[in-house]
């Protein structure tokens, strides 16, 4: 249901070293007994980015963020911060401020004292502290919320607390660990905006676990997907969605819909009637495949005819903007194609249309 | 009922209607509160009236008077005390680190643990006395070894240590139950996680951080295992040593009532003591652990009891 159009691009672009160290995962891999956590991950950062981590359930991410953070070893591998090893660094060293999915204040501290908690244990006056921990409530909106305990506090107003707390040691670092998980979609909408804000105003490299594709597309510089403890592909969340490496990736972001071709000569599928270039791996001539299209790389148009494959409309779906159908081809393959409403007003549950693909380089797999 | 069934007109013409449920559920909480306190008060009353009654004179205040002078009653409730609170700083010094480890690194031996610290609920204390005189009894082979200052120390009639020891056992499962509950009603590791990756080293941590949410627990562990020393009989009566219920029990052969009257005394100590204890566990966020220990852990605790 997501697509690149709820991206915001910014003007500028996370300013390198503003304010960040960069940061390098090296072949971790960490087991639990049976499990692997990670299976050799590697992924380079730089200073000032904001990086996502998303993949499905269980592939990883809290492992890898929590390898970081120092609360977990890894078996094997290397973690640079800046220039330095950092494996051996206890987690109270690393200088990295984290924020957890679930709700993390001290219950027994006020907001401010949880602000200031880092600083307190950095022996920093207490005059100090409290002109900090204000200055920092105000920052991620609270301000005037000094003396409130957790307890008195809503979800979002926590997750901000917890955020300005890991924020108050000014760290080289930020890790945030599906902050925003365990609030509701307006307060969420709302708190990725003011992270991201937050985190170009001061520059800090950022790594954003999440597996929720529009908030990993919408926030981040460049957006980490993992599988089963690998990295598969990080790169821009536009250059993801348009032009994804693997067909893992593709159908993880985004939706994809999985049509019958056949290989031909010179890298080549013929799918709905054209030919298209393969992008990727390409299995020998003649065979069948699987090719992947996203619903508004089909052209839908009226009537049969001889161009492209005649499908019929199952179910026609108002999204505003865009109209999504629900077609079955003459051959009995199903698809999903979205087009702008305009065009999609003949287009109701029973029509008769033509279905081709816009030429683009495509992927594809072999067929199961 | 009514009020809920109203259409909205007939609410705002008597707005009070829908706060009347709301209102009539103190009573049975009342009604209850005042069983309990008949079935407290009653024997309270009793042995009151029993101690200033002297029948055929009317009103007396000299059992307590006698009690209060007596020397016997302030050298036996002092150890008591002492006894109480030595036993309370052992149990906690013991049970507050080994909870908090077992928690955050071993969560696998979370029920060894229970199951060691329940065994002296089901193992009765005549038992485990019989146990402890047994190895006192050693002391005479042991006469010429430098093992013996420590047999001395044990049963030093000032201050049997061998009772702390004792009644530290004994204690184990007030404070485990106690310790339980508080630890699962936090997040433990996500709240050391956090306080690590501020740069708190790990006893910091444990200070300002793992104490102040246990706070509760280890008041109410206290608090019981305190209430369990200060009423303890046999094991002390049988390794014959006098804190204040074995001499409450030998007065009260010869005289009953100074021996109720002491009782007396010593139920308002007893709860003086619970008081300061239940106080120290306020500091400024006292409200809010107290709404804590009403939803979380009361119930737990109260079972316990
Ligand atoms: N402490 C642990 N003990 C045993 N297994 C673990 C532990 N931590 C993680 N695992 C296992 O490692 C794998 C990866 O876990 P991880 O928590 O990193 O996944 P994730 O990507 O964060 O998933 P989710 O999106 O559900 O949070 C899982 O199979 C998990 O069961
Ligand atoms: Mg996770």
């Amino acid at each position: 249901m997501t697509t690149t159009a709820t991206t915001v691009q910014q003007a500028t672009p996370a300013s390198p070293g503003a304010g960040g160290v960069g940061l390098r995962l090296r072949g971790l891999r960490r087991s639990f007994g049976a499990t692997t956590a990670l299976d050799g991950l590697d992924l380079d950062i730089a200073p000032g980015e904001l990086v996502a981590l998303l993949g499905p359930s269980g592939c990883g991410k809290t492992t890898a963020l929590r390898i970081i953070a120092g609360f977990e070893t890894a078996d094997t591998g290397e973690l640079l911060i800046g220039d330095e090893d950092v494996t051996a660094v206890p987690a109270n060293r690393r200088d990295i401020g984290m924020v957890f999915q679930s709700y993390s204040l001290f219950p027994t501290m006020t907001a401010a004292e949880n602000v200031a908690y880092g600083l307190r244990v950095r022996k920093v006056s207490k005059a100090e502290r409290a002109a900090r921990a204000e200055e920092l409530l105000e920052l991620v909106g609270l301000p005037g919320r000094e003396k409130h305990y957790p307890h008195q506090l809503s979800g979002g107003q926590q997750q901000r607390v917890a955020l300005a707390r890991a924020l108050a040691i000014r760290p080289r670092m930020l890790l945030l660990d599906e902050p925003l998980s365990a609030l509701d979609a307006k307060v969420r909408l709302q708190l990725r905006e003011e992270i991201r804000r937050l985190q170009l105003e001061l520059g800090i490299t950022t790594v954003f676990v999440t597996h929720d594709q529009e908030e990993a597309l919408s926030m981040a510089d460049r957006v980490a997907v993992m599988k089963d403890g690998r990295l598969e592909q990080c790169a821009a969340p536009n250059e993801l969605y348009e032009r994804p490496t693997t067909p893992f990736v593709a159908e993880f972001v985004g939706t994809m819909n999985r049509l019958p071709g056949v290989v031909r000569d010179g890298g080549t599928v013929e799918v709905l009637g054209r030919r298209l270039p393969v992008h990727g791996e390409c299995p020998g001539t003649g065979r069948t495949v699987e090719v992947l299209l996203r619903p508004e790389g089909l052209k839908v148009r009226t009537g049969t005819d001889a161009d492209g494959e005649a499908a019929t409309v199952r179910v026609a779906t108002f999204l505003g903007s865009t109209t999504r159908l629900l077609l079955t081809t003459d051959s009995g393959a199903e698809a999903k194609a979205d087009l702008p409403s305009w065009e999609a007003d003949a287009l109701t549950p029973g029509a008769r249309c033509t279905l081709t693909p816009h030429e683009k380089p495509v992927l594809v797999e072999e067929a199961a | 009922m009514a009020g809920m069934t109203a259409t909205p007109r007939t609410r705002t013409a008597t707005p009070r209607q829908p706060g009347r449920p709301l209102r009539s559920r103190p009573y049975g909480s009342v009604l209850v509160l005042l069983l309990a306190a008949l079935y407290f008060l009653v024997p309270v009353a009793a042995s009151l009236w029993f101690t200033v009654d002297d029948p055929g004179k009317g009103l007396t205040f000299g059992a307590y008077a006698k009690g209060l002078r007596d020397g016997g009653m302030a050298t036996s409730l002092g150890l008591s005390v002492r006894l109480g609170l030595a036993t309370v700083a052992l149990g906690l010094l013991l049970m507050v680190p080994t909870m908090v480890v077992v928690t955050l690194r071993l969560p696998k031996l979370r029920r060894v643990v229970e199951v060691l610290c329940m065994v002296p609920l089901i193992m009765p204390p005549i038992a485990l006395v019989a146990g402890v005189s047994t190895v006192l009894s050693w002391e005479d082979d042991l006469r010429t070894t430098p093992l013996w200052g420590t047999f001395q120390a044990l049963h030093d009639k000032n201050f049997p240590l061998v009772l702390v020891l004792v009644y530290t056992v004994m204690s184990l499962p007030f404070l485990y139950r106690s310790l339980d509950g508080g630890l699962r009603a936090v997040d433990l590791k996500t709240l050391v996680e956090a306080s690590r990756s501020l740069g708190a080293s790990r006893p910091g941590t444990l200070c300002r951080v793992v104490v102040p949410n246990l706070r509760p627990a280890i008041v109410s562990g206290a608090v019981l295992s305190l209430a369990m020393v200060l009423g303890e009989f046999t094991v002390a009566n049988v390794l014959g040593f006098e804190p204040f219920s074995v001499w409450m029990v030998h007065v009260g052969e010869y005289e009953a009532q100074l021996s109720v009257a002491a009782a007396m005394l010593s139920l308002l100590i007893t709860w003086g003591l619970l008081l300061l204890l239940t106080n120290l566990a306020g500091g400024r966020n006292r409200n809010r652990n107290r709404d804590r220990d009403r939803n979380r852990t009361g119930n737990r605790r109260r079972t316990t009891v």
